[in-house]
């Protein structure tokens, strides 16, 4: 993932690894965050700032108090299940295209997190969780002090 | 647990013919289940960030077509560092083989997906004619 490779470089090792992390960058600051395309339920928009992280997934179709989230850690997980819509009596189906069952996604967070004040809000299938980063992980800008 | 519900990813739609669009935003095909009764067909699309004003349905003839607008989320100060989803709107054109009351359809939006009742007219639905002896 973006933000783990980003984290996980080593600022000053190769220039391979300082043309990777301009690479990211240039992601970043450009809109066009490519979609990496995902069979997995639900797909997961990332969003980061200093201050914390913000994840939104697409769960159509499920009722806000049948998604389970957990944090454990720095990884974040949801769960879930949507029911198939039952088939009466006479009734035929024409087309099939959405999915029904249980799921599970993970995610590892880029940064540790103050989980008592993670939001979590529902609205039109869109779930968005929002998580403050924990103050001991904030950048700190560091002073240099002159001895002359 | 294990991951059960897998799904196709949804497209985006190609421009269709001359016509373009002239919000500048991306328009995805919504995934859809159809089901259909003696009395009604009932359409099931997904349409996450959809909100119950934001639909327009509109039926031609027999071509139904079904839009969903989307705004785009507003995050002060976030970026979007991963994306597996495209945001934007949503339209599909389903052509109708039967003939559909008009006056009896009715839309819904719940949890992002837009169900659709299409009552058959009564013209369509099927009769039963019974032979007389002679």
């Amino acid at each position: 993932m973006l933000f783990q490779k980003l984290t996980d470089n080593d600022l000053f090792g190769s220039v391979r690894d300082m043309q990777r992390l301009q690479n990211s960058l240039n992601r970043l600051l450009s809109d066009r965050i490519p979609v990496e395309a995902s069979a997995e339920f639900p797909p997961l928009n990332v969003w980061t700032s200093e201050n914390g992280v913000i994840v939104r997934a697409e769960i159509p179709g499920v009722a806000p108090e049948d998604v389970d989230i957990s944090l454990v850690n720095d990884t974040l997980t949801l769960r879930g299940s949507r029911n198939p819509d039952e088939l009466k009596e006479g009734e035929s189906r024409h087309r099939q295209e959405r999915g029904y069952g249980l799921f599970t996604r993970s995610l590892q967070l880029p940064f540790g997190v103050e989980a008592d004040h993670v939001q979590a809000r529902f609205s039109n299938g869109v779930l968005q969780i929002t998580l403050p980063r924990s103050e001991a992980e904030k950048p700190r800008r560091i002073s240099v002090v002159s001895e002359s | 647990m294990p991951n059960e519900l897998l799904e196709m990813n949804r497209q985006e739609v190609a421009s269709q013919g001359s016509a373009e669009q002239t919000r500048t935003h991306k328009l995805y095909t919504p995934i859809t289940d159809i089901h259909e009764s003696k009395e009604q067909l009932v359409l099931l699309a997904d349409m996450p960030g959809v909100k119950q004003d934001g639909v327009d349905i509109t039926l031609e003839q027999n071509i139904l077509t079904i839009y969903g607008h989307v705004d785009q989320p507003e995050l002060p100060g976030y970026t979007l560092t991963y994306a597996e989803y495209g945001i934007g709107s949503y339209k599909r054109v389903f052509a109708l083989s039967n003939e559909i009351d008009r006056e009896g359809i009715q839309a819904s939006v719940k949890n992002g997906v837009l169900k659709l009742v299409l009552p058959k007219s009564k013209r369509a639905i099927p009769r039963k004619i019974a032979v007389q002896a002679e």
